[in-house]
């Protein structure tokens, strides 16, 4: 115990490594309080498409010399408009929609990198996420962006809970429902833009799918789902920074890696409990 | 005064009307059953008195606004995976009245508290919604409608699929629902008979059009007489 302690207190002697962690922190809750409305929307997949595109846009604002945030984060909430929209028409398939929007900003990012720069390291950072990427600059802005996250969703908690429970309902009785699935739509895409790079665009739709899968095996509640999702979240992450630390892995995989053990865990829980109940009744 | 009144209105989908010529109002009190055949525009015609379908042509008028209408859809929300708290999901229904105000007041809590009472699922509060049985669910979004506090309640196939029992005392909620106030209804139901016996008048959807009479007139009509004969030789 006293070892943990001391690796925790060495790794905060890293500015960079504080850094890093602050906004880790921030971006696991944002992303396990939208996960808990996009898993049961069935929107997990827009999560995993729109880090593509956030890939793809990383990739172009470098190649440009831009400000990767700048480029980024509007790029990818109209990715997240136009999923949204596509989704919502009956015509068109969003799962193929989705596939084909992902794939495509990957191909172009991959095409954009290697005729710039070339493929190195940085692809290899893009994909799977590096701890180190985080600047001073970033830093204050993932801080306010994720505040706001934050702030927007215990806001419209009682909104985002009735659209997602039943959109049926919330419109018929006069809840503008659209504006509210936008507001999810900019609220994940600005989430995802923020942890993409610690997480790696391959990795960072887990943040969003992992803690809110676990929830549902264990609790049946909005709230308690909700809650419990952000602790797991938490508690996952701080797990992952400090296994990556110690065992020099990557962060991303690290924190998908405490992710998966929980979800099993998670699984395990209500098998047992369902077998007990069996065995009442 | 009319509560909701349709001026030969056509409804459907991208410019196809699949039902015209609805001409029908509802009065503060009244009790109107919606009947017809599976597929005749029920449904669609419910999404129009809704607003969430725009006519194609005609006018639908309102004498109320639209957060005040009570709404208990077809098919129940959210499904048995869906955690949600009893508690919580009636307690959305007072979501419309709150604007952009963000959280819910004391008295909000104990709006949505007192038609639990009345309906009978006061004990099921801290229950799950997606553990309860048919007819108690029916019921709990029976109780989330009531929150709009308004003077229409719109229901879409209230006991379809429920079992016999959960149908009679979805039925006596209702009653006691409109016997201790001026609500109007406005019900889709394939259980014509019971429907129409309680109804004050019936909307009949065939073949794209829809005949609205009230229940004596709709009793001693051709329509009437067949779909209601035809079911009893069943």
């Amino acid at each position: 115990m006293t070892d943990v302690l001391g690796v925790v207190r060495e790794m905060f002697s890293y500015t960079f490594l504080v850094r890093a962690f602050i906004v880790g922190a921030l971006v696991s809750l944002c992303a396990s309080l939208l996960g808990v409305s996009l898993v049961l929307k069935r929107y997990s997949m827009i999560g995993d498409g729109l880090s593509h595109v956030g890939f793809g846009a990383l990739a172009v604002a470098m190649a440009i010399g831009a400000a990767p945030l700048a480029v980024s984060i509007p790029a990818v909430m109209l990715a997240a408009f136009g999923l949204l929209r596509i989704s919502e028409n009956s015509k068109i398939r969003g799962d193929s929609a989705i596939a084909l929007i992902s794939t495509a900003s990957l191909a172009i990012g991959v095409m954009v990198i290697s005729l710039t720069t070339g493929m190195n390291i940085d692809v290899c950072n893009y994909m799977f996420g590096s701890i180190l990427s985080m600047k001073r600059s970033d830093v204050y802005i993932s801080v306010a962006l994720s505040a706001c996250v934050l702030v927007m969703f215990v806001l419209f908690y009682n909104k985002i809970f009735a659209v997602t429970f039943d959109e049926t309902f919330a419109r018929a009785t006069g809840v503008r429902a659209g504006m509210y699935n936008a507001l999810i739509a900019v609220l994940s895409a600005v989430t995802i833009v923020l942890g993409m790079r610690m997480m790696g665009a391959l990795l960072i739709s887990s943040l969003i799918i992992f803690p809110a899968l676990s929830s549902m095996r264990i609790f049946a509640k909005f709230r308690t789902v909700a809650i419990s999702s952000a602790v797991i979240s938490l508690s996952c992450f701080l797990v992952g920074v400090v296994v990556s630390y110690v065992y020099a892995t990557p962060t991303g995989a690290s924190v998908v890696s405490a992710n998966i053990l929980v979800f099993l865990a998670c699984c395990a829980v209500k098998l047992l409990k369902e077998r007990a109940m069996g065995a009442i009744s | 005064m009319y509560l909701v009144s349709c001026v030969g209105v056509a409804l459907g989908y991208n410019g196809v009307p699949v039902l015209r010529g609805v001409d029908f109002s509802v009065g503060a009190g009244d009790y109107v059953c919606v009947t017809g055949e599976n597929g005749s525009g029920k449904s669609t015609l419910i999404l129009g008195i809704l607003r969430l379908l725009r006519p194609i042509e005609g006018r639908i008028e309102y004498g109320i606004a639209p957060e005040s209408v009570g709404y208990l859809p077809q098919r129940s929300a959210g499904g048995v995976n869906f955690p949600a708290g009893v508690f919580e999901v009636v307690l959305s229904g007072r979501l419309a009245s709150r604007g952009l105000r963000p959280f819910y007041s004391r008295r909000d809590r104990a709006l949505a508290a007192d038609n639990m009472r009345r309906l009978g699922v006061y004990e099921l509060r801290d229950r799950n919604f997606g553990e309860l049985s048919g007819g108690q669910r029916q019921r709990v979004l029976l109780a989330r409608a009531l929150c709009s506090e308004g003077r229409l309640l719109i229901l879409d196939e209230p006991v379809a699929g429920l079992d016999p029992m959960a149908t009679i005392e979805f039925y006596d909620a209702l009653s006691e629902i409109r016997s201790t106030g001026d609500i109007a209804v406005i019900m889709v139901s394939h259980d014509v008979r019971r429907a129409v016996s309680e109804a004050s008048h019936v909307l009949h959807v065939q073949g794209g059009r829809a005949f609205f009479a009230d229940r004596e007139d709709y009793l001693a009509s051709d329509t009437g007489k067949k779909f209601i004969g035809g079911l009893e030789n069943d």
